[in-house]
This record gives structure tokens, C-alpha cells and sequence, in this order.
């Protein structure tokens, strides 16, 4: 195994210098870098060409230049290692690429997390339900999402979701036929969701459609759009659910210790509800709230742990996940808690769904109010990637799962008569898993390259901006530093790829 | 080659298995047909392929009889009565004039842009582009991908590595960014360079697939057989290997056609793709987006088009993956198997789509080997 990682490796590497070698003179052969000022009339004209050509070394042929890249990468040029030169405006590439990177990690983080996520899970259920209309309509609906062109769905999110969310909120009232409406459509979805049969099903129907409908019209009463919250009575009812429905899935809901530690973790969490929307939460800041998240976590575990008898490991990782669930649902109420106060403050002005840009500019607050302004302006690229990467998330986890669910294995463990949640849970998806690892790891190194046209469209000035105002004035330095995170990382989640899969895999040999 | 129908069978008589009754319900049904009967029959099955097969038929004919094709100097004209790069007077302030009740075309059915040149016109050429690029690049891409994937895969030893490096060296760029450095080049030169390129670019990942592929099937028996029966390599690629990899290869290129289309109008809305005077319908969407507000139906139109094109593709790609390689359709709904159970009347077509995944994959027997 470590003979097999190191050769991939190395040929990593040489893989990797002969990409940005082939990069290097594509860009700069792409045009004249002289141009603009070629055609300038400025009297200082062949003043400026000279001062351009020495900065950067225009007179050198680029299958050379390269090599002085190169070189100021690993420091020979006497700039300190890791040196990726200077823009035609000669600024330093180094600090223009670490903010690029920071705005864009922000970007496509939280996008690809939702993405796989809700793709593996809703591959799945369509796996489970194959041939229903549900499956049918989630298929077609892949297919139509895997044809959008970005930029095309980002203009309409921009005028419908954001221009129309936000006149909405000016007034913000559901007339009583989108509640009908609504209701239907989620009676429908949870009727084909869940697995019943027969007059059930019609049950399941009932319970989705008039809960939505209850839940708009207490949204509708209490004014909830323009004072969101989900206060003590939501917070109990929800992690309630949350201890439940993560027992349910993760170990059956016959195990009762885990039962048992996920009703204390939930209780736990309602219990330190008041203290932390009153007291805690002003004292945090991004870290420290991070630091919490994490001790609220490891508490859980432990509670799983030390109750969880001879069952240890399930037991504890049923509760970790509730008490993070928790603790995400008690931080989303904090967040809501400053919504009203954000979106009447002078720099919003009612309009709190943004269209462009990564940040409200001169605006300042709490970590809360940071925290919304942010979501407001992730908002809707994250639409616009998830609906792009969601689709073949889904039909890659549908069809791994369909391949996994006819293997023989399959049918012995529903024969020795385990439960239908074992069969698919600890049988099924976890080996369904193991294609889907790859193929996520797969991506993950190519969504940073893909995000270009979502960033130009929602105006982040990120990676994309970097590659492509290098681009557009012929300057590699930019361009390369954009590709080294770029192709580096595409490279490095294609070795973590293949190793995932030999991991996971005992039938796989490398060697 | 038999021409005989296959009987439908009726699977009354089976009580006892299910799968035992669908099995020879397939047995029967594709009895004495040749493998590309039998594939055609199962895409021709695939309801939203046929759909799709239909409507991008109807897109190629409306988009180039309409405004007639152009190549350089040379023209022929279509019926259409305007044509895309002039401008006329804006009639009723540009609005489309296209309804359905009642139903009228009128003079500019999707509207005119602010300078008064008639969106239909304006998309109909952005089309033709479009699937140009889109064919190809699907057949360059396939082509390369093909012959470097069956190489590699056939000989391994040092070609295939040279050849797989240079593949993994293509694939770390992302095609959006390499064909965005070399659109801004060669982007003035007209959309047929344009798809070039992208073709030169595009042929990775199926280079990777066609050597999987080639890596099995040369150790099958039937390979043995050719090479032992005295067949040079020529044939047994040509001849015995690649006639059985032919689905892998149809199914990726559909799909690799239906991302061309994507990135050809990315990077046409990055301005690195199709330059002006020409258009793409990457370049209208790029050029309108500012007047989504005003003038909406610059910007409805060619992404209709554009979503309409690549979606027919990939149903298309869908319904040839599901002819070539039936294991995806392997487990039969519980609503399926009980009513296969229960029913005395003949089952009808959606039990037989289930029924004849239960076939093992069998892409590799060893009659398709010189019959295709």
C-alpha cells in the first residue's frame, strides 16, 4: 500500500508540472500582452512597452519563461519559496490569490456539502421507490437540472427568488390558495417518500398535507417572514423529532440505549436553550461558536458512550449526531433572532436577499448579524450549484444503490430475517457508498474550476475573476496561480480518490 | 437475422417464480434477433428517448430550413422572412407577438432586440451553431477518445502508459478553463474552430472507459479463438473487440455531446467563445442578461433552446444506456412483482421492461463478435 501511494505520488507530480507547463505557453501565447499599450497614444508609449517587458519578462519566450515561474515557485529567484510572481498592474499574485481563495472556499464549501447530501439522499429514496412517480418525477427533474446552463438559472433566481422574495417580505402574506397548493404538493412528496401501503398511504397524505398547511398558517398569523424564529415550544418539538427520527435511521428504534442517550442529549440541548440565546451567544465569536459546536458534539459522544453498554460505538454515534442536529437547530434560532433587526438596518433597507457580491459592504454587527448577512449573499449561488451538482449526485447514488440491492448478500440478509431498515441501512448504503466516494472526491477536485462562470454571474471576486482578468490581459502569473489551486487540487482529490476506493474496497488489490 | 416476430408470452401459466417467468418471457421475446435488433427494440421502449428522438428531429429542421444555412460568402435562404444579422423597424415595442389563444405567429413571434432584429431569426442561427458545435465535437471527441482508449487498453505496456499520462495531463485542466484559453485565441475564427478545439479537448473520459473496456475483453475466450484463427491486431480490434465495446462508446459520446452544447455557450457567455458578428445562444444570453427586466424574451428564447437541446440529448444517452446495458433496470417494484403474481391476464409492457434486466449483461458473447 505505501509502495502503490508513493508511486501515485510521485506520478502525481509529474503529471501535475506537465500540466502547468502546457498551461503556461497556452496562456501565453493567447494573445499580446502588449496590446493595449500598442495601441495607446500615449507620448510615453515605448516607455511603458519596456517597463512592461522587463516586469515581466516578456522578452523571454514563454517555453523559457516558464522556467523563471518556476523557479520563483521553489525560490530561486530570490522572492522566498512559493513566489508566484507579479500581475501586469504589478501587484503580487500571492496576496491577490489568498483572498481570491478565501471567496471562493466560502462559495462552493457549503454548495457541495448541501449537493452531496441531499443527492445521496434523495438517490436513495428513489432507489428504494424505483419506478414510482416520485422516482419518475426526481428522474426527470436530474435530466432538466443536468441542462441548465448556470448562468441562464442564475438570472432568473436573481429576478424570482431574490427580487420576488424580497417584495414579498415587504408584505409578507400567503394567500390561502398557495397554502392549498403547497400542502398538496408536500402531501404528495411524503406520501411517496415514505414506504406504506394501501390506505396508509392515504394517511401519510393526510398527516404531510394539513402539518404544512397548520405550519403556513401559523407562519401567516404570527407574521413569522418578517420576525422568523422557533422559539422554546419548536425547539422541543424539533429535537424531539430529531432524537427519534436519527434513532430510527441510525440504529432502529428498538435499541433502546440509544433511544435512551439521544432523548438526554435532546434534552440537554432544550435545557441549555435560554442560557445560550440569552447569555452564551453574545460572547462568541466565529471560532469560540465553532469550539462550541465541537465541545457539543464530543458531550454527546461521550453520553452515547458511557450509557451505551455492550452497543458502545452505535449507541454514541447515534447521539453525536443528535446533539449536533440540536445544537444546529438552537444556532439557527439565534440567527433568526437578529433577521428582523438585519433586514431594517440603513444598509439593507428591507431588501435582504442579495444578487451580488459576497458581502454587504460597511456593514458591522455580532457574529449573528455577519453570520445573515453572509447566508443572504450565499444564498442564491448555492442554489445555482447545488441544482447543477445535485443531479448526477442523485443518479449516481440511485443507480450504485439499485446495482447493490439485487447482489446476493442482499437477499441472505433479508433471508436470515433482518429488519427492512437494517437490510438497506448497514447492507445496502454503506456498500452503495463506496462508488459514490469516489465519484465525490472526483468532483470535489473540479468544483473549484467549475465555479468560474457562477462567480462572474453573482459578482464574487474570487478565483474566477483572478483567471479571468489574467486572461484577458495575457498575463500567465495570475492565470497559473489560479491553476496551481485549481488543477493541485483536482490532482489531489483524484489520489485521495483512488485511495478511498482501495480503502473501502478489500476486493480491490494495489499494488 | 430472423424476421419472425417473437410471440408475446403469456406468463399466465408460470405460477411458480416470478423471475423464472420474466426470465423466459425475455428468453422468448428476444429470441432469433440480431443484438442490434434487440437494442433497437429496447430503446424504441424508452418512452422519453422516442419523445426526445422526435423533438431534437424537429429543432434540427426548424432551426436550419427557417434562416437557411450560411457558410462564409455562401448562402441559401430559408422561409423565414427575416434573417438574423439584420435590423428592422421594432414593431409594438419589440414584444413577441407569438400567442396560443388564439393561436398567431405574427411578424416577430419571440420579439425583437433594442437595435430591431427579430429574436427568432437571432435564435434560430444561434441553434444551428450550437448543434453544430454539438456533432462535431461528438464526433472528434469519439473518434480520438476511441482510438486512444483502444490502444492503450490493447496493447498496455508503454503505450499505455505514455498515452494514459497524456490523458491525466488533459484531464487536471478543467474544460472550462483550457477551452477558454484556447477560445480567446481561436474564437475569431468561427464557431467550426471553436468545435474543433473543444473536440481536441473533450475525449478524456472516454478514452479512460474504452481502455476499461479493451482491458477485459481482450482476455475473452473469442479473442483467443481470432488470435489463434490467425487475425492481425487490426482485426481483432476493428472486428472482434470494438464491435463489443460499441455501447459504452454511443452512450458517453450522446453524453459528451450534450456537455458540448453546455460549454460551448459558457464559454460564449465568458466572451471567449463565438465572437460578433456571429451568434451563439451562450453569446445571446451573455449580450441580454442587463435587459432581463425589460425585455425578458431576449433572454427566455435561447435558453429554451439551449435547455430543450441538451435535455432530448441526454434522454437519448438515457434510453441507448438502458438498450446497450439493461443492469440498471434489475429490481422490480414490490407494486410489479405482486401484480406478476397475482395476475392471470397477460402482462403487460412495463413488467417486460423490468423482466428483461434480469438477463446478465451480455455485451460480451462471443456471436456479436464479427455480427455487428
Amino acid at each position: 500500500m505505501a509502495t502503490f501511494v508513493v508511486r501515485r505520488l510521485i506520478a502525481s507530480i509529474f503529471i501535475f508540472i506537465a500540466a502547468t507547463y502546457l498551461m503556461y505557453i497556452l496562456v501565453a501565447l493567447s494573445g499580446d500582452p502588449l496590446e493595449d499599450l500598442r495601441t495607446s497614444s500615449a507620448p510615453n508609449k515605448q516607455q511603458l512597452i519596456e517597463a512592461r517587458t522587463a516586469l515581466l519578462n516578456l522578452d523571454v519566450p514563454p517555453p523559457l519563461r516558464y522556467f523563471i515561474w518556476l523557479g520563483g515557485i521553489f525560490g530561486l529567484t530570490g522572492k522566498g519559496f512559493g513566489y508566484l510572481g507579479v500581475t501586469v498592474q504589478n501587484q503580487p499574485v500571492n496576496v491577490l490569490l489568498g483572498q481570491a481563495m478565501g471567496s471562493t472556499l466560502q462559495l462552493v464549501t457549503l454548495a457541495t456539502v448541501v449537493a452531496i447530501i441531499l443527492g445521496i439522499v434523495v438517490g436513495i429514496t428513489t432507489a428504494l421507490r424505483q419506478y414510482s412517480g416520485y422516482d419518475y418525477g426526481v428522474t426527470f427533474l436530474s435530466f432538466l437540472f443536468f441542462s441548465l446552463p448556470i448562468f441562464w438559472v442564475a438570472v432568473l433566481l436573481k429576478q424570482y427568488l431574490a427580487i420576488g422574495f424580497n417584495d414579498f417580505l415587504r408584505d409578507p402574506a400567503i394567500p390561502w390558495w398557495l397554502i392549498v397548493i403547497l400542502a398538496l404538493i408536500s402531501g404528495v412528496i411524503w406520501m411517496s417518500i415514505i414506504p406504506r401501503k394501501g390506505i396508509q398511504r392515504l394517511y401519510t397524505f393526510l398527516i404531510a398535507a394539513v402539518a404544512t398547511a397548520a405550519l403556513l398558517v401559523y407562519m401567516e398569523l404570527t407574521d413569522w417572514f418578517s420576525n422568523p424564529h422557533i422559539g422554546i415550544v419548536g425547539i422541543v418539538l424539533s429535537a424531539a423529532g430529531v432524537a427519534f427520527g436519527v434513532t430510527a435511521i441510525s440504529t432502529g428504534l428498538r435499541q433502546r440505549r440509544a433511544l435512551r442517550a439521544s432523548i438526554i442529549v435532546a434534552a440537554i440541548g432544550i435545557a441549555m436553550y435560554y442560557p445560550f440565546m440569552l447569555f452564551i451567544s453574545y460572547y462568541l465569536t466565529f471560532w469560540t461558536w465553532v469550539g462550541l459546536g465541537v465541545l457539543a458534539v464530543a458531550v454527546s459522544f461521550a453520553i452515547g458512550w458511557f450509557t451505551g453498554g455492550a452497543d458502545k460505538a452505535p449507541v454514541a454515534r447515534t447521539a453525536a449526531i443528535t446533539g449536533f442536529l440540536v445544537a444546529a437547530l438552537i444556532s439557527l434560532d439565534r440567527f433568526m433572532s437578529v433577521w428582523n433587526a438585519y433586514a431594517n438596518s440603513s444598509r439593507i433597507k428591507g431588501r435582504p436577499i442579495a444578487t451580488i457580491g459576497s458581502s454587504t459592504p460597511g456593514l458591522e454587527g455580532s457574529l449573528w448579524v455577519m453570520g445573515v448577512d453572509f447566508f443572504t449573499h450565499l444564498l442564491l449561488p448555492t442554489i445555482a450549484l447545488i441544482l447543477i451538482s445535485f443531479a448526477s449526485y442523485t443518479r449516481y447514488s440511485r443507480a450504485s444503490l439499485l446495482e447493490v440491492m439485487n447482489q446476493d448478500y442482499i437477499r441472505t440478509a433479508r433471508a436470515k430475517g433482518l429488519t427492512e431498515r437494517t437490510v438497506v441501512v448497514r447492507h445496502a448504503f454503506r456498500n452503495a457508498l463506496i462508488p459514490i466516494a469516489t465519484i465525490v472526491a472526483f468532483d470535489i477536485g473540479g468544483i473549484v474550476g467549475g465555479a468560474v462562470i457562477t462567480e462572474r454571474v453573482f459578482g464574487w471576486t474570487g478565483m474566477g475573476a483572478l483567471f479571468q482578468n489574467g486572461l484577458d490581459h495575457v498575463d500567465p502569473n495570475p492565470v497559473m496561480a489560479f491553476f496551481l489551486v485549481v488543477g493541485g487540487l483536482a490532482i489531489l482529490f483524484n489520489l485521495i480518490a483512488d485511495l478511498v476506493y482501495a480503502g473501502l474496497d478489500p476486493r480491490i488489490r494495489v499494488s | 437475422m430472423s424476421n419472425i416476430p417473437p410471440p408475446v408470452e403469456q406468463p399466465g401459466h408460470h405460477e411458480g417464480s416470478v423471475a423464472e417467468a420474466e426470465n423466459s418471457i425475455e428468453l422468448k421475446e428476444i429470441a432469433g434477433l440480431s443484438q442490434g435488433q434487440i437494442v433497437r427494440r429496447r430503446f424504441f421502449r424508452h418512452k422519453g428517448a422516442l419523445i426526445s428522438m422526435f423533438a431534437l428531429a424537429f429543432i434540427i429542421l426548424l432551426s436550419f430550413t427557417s434562416v437557411g444555412v450560411a457558410f462564409g460568402d455562401w448562402k441559401s435562404g430559408g422561409w423565414w422572412q427575416y434573417t438574423w444579422n439584420v435590423a428592422v423597424e421594432i414593431e409594438n415595442n419589440g414584444r413577441p407577438t407569438l400567442s396560443l389563444f388564439p393561436f398567431a405567429i405574427g411578424n416577430h413571434p419571440f420579439g425583437q432586440d433594442e437595435v430591431g432584429r427579430d429574436i427568432f431569426a437571432v435564435v434560430m442561427r444561434g441553434t444551428q451553431q450550437s448543434l453544430m458545435i454539438m456533432v462535431i465535437v461528438g464526433v472528434i471527441a469519439t473518434i480520438i477518445g476511441t482510438v486512444i482508449g483502444a490502444v492503450s487498453g490493447y496493447y498496455r505496456g508503454w503505450r499505455d502508459s505514455v498515452l494514459m499520462r497524456f490523458t491525466d495531463v488533459i484531464i487536471t485542466i478543467p474544460v472550462i478553463v483550457i477551452a477558454a484559453v484556447l477560445g480567446r485565441r481561436f474564437g475569431d475564427f468561427g464557431a467550426p474552430v471553436l468545435a474543433v478545439i473543444l473536440g481536441l479537448l473533450l475525449w478524456t473520459g472516454l478514452a479512460r472507459l474504452v481502455r476499461g473496456e479493451f482491458l477485459s475483453l481482450r482476455e475473452r475466450e473469442f479473442v483467443d479463438a481470432a488470435r489463434v484463427a490467425g487475425a492481425n491486431d487490426n482485426r481483432i480490434i476493428f472486428r472482434h473487440i470494438l464491435p463489443n465495446a460499441i455501447g459504452v462508446i454511443i452512450v458517453n459520446s450522446t453524453l459528451l455531446m450534450a456537455s458540448a452544447i453546455l460549454i460551448e455557450t459558457g464559454i460564449s457567455f465568458l466572451g471567449y467563445g463565438v465572437q460578433a458578428p456571429d451568434t451563439s445562444l451562450g453569446k445571446i444570453i451573455s449580450e441580454n442578461q442587463v435587459a432581463f427586466a425589460t425585455r425578458p424574451w431576449l433572454f427566455w428564447w435561447p435558453g429554451v433552446f439551449i435547455i430543450a437541446i441538451a435535455l432530448c440529448i441526454n434522454f437519448i444517452g438515457d434510453g441507448l444506456r438502458d438498450a446497450f446495458d439493461p443492469r440498471q433496470k434489475r429490481m422490480p417494484s414490490d407494486r410489479a412483482l405482486a401484480r406478476a403474481d397475482r395476475d392471470k391476464t397477460p402482462v403487460g409492457p412495463a413488467p417486460l421492461a423490468e423482466a428483461e434486466a434480469r438477463v446478465p449483461r451480455a455485451s460480451g458473447s462471443t456471436g456479436m463478435g464479427t455480427g455487428l
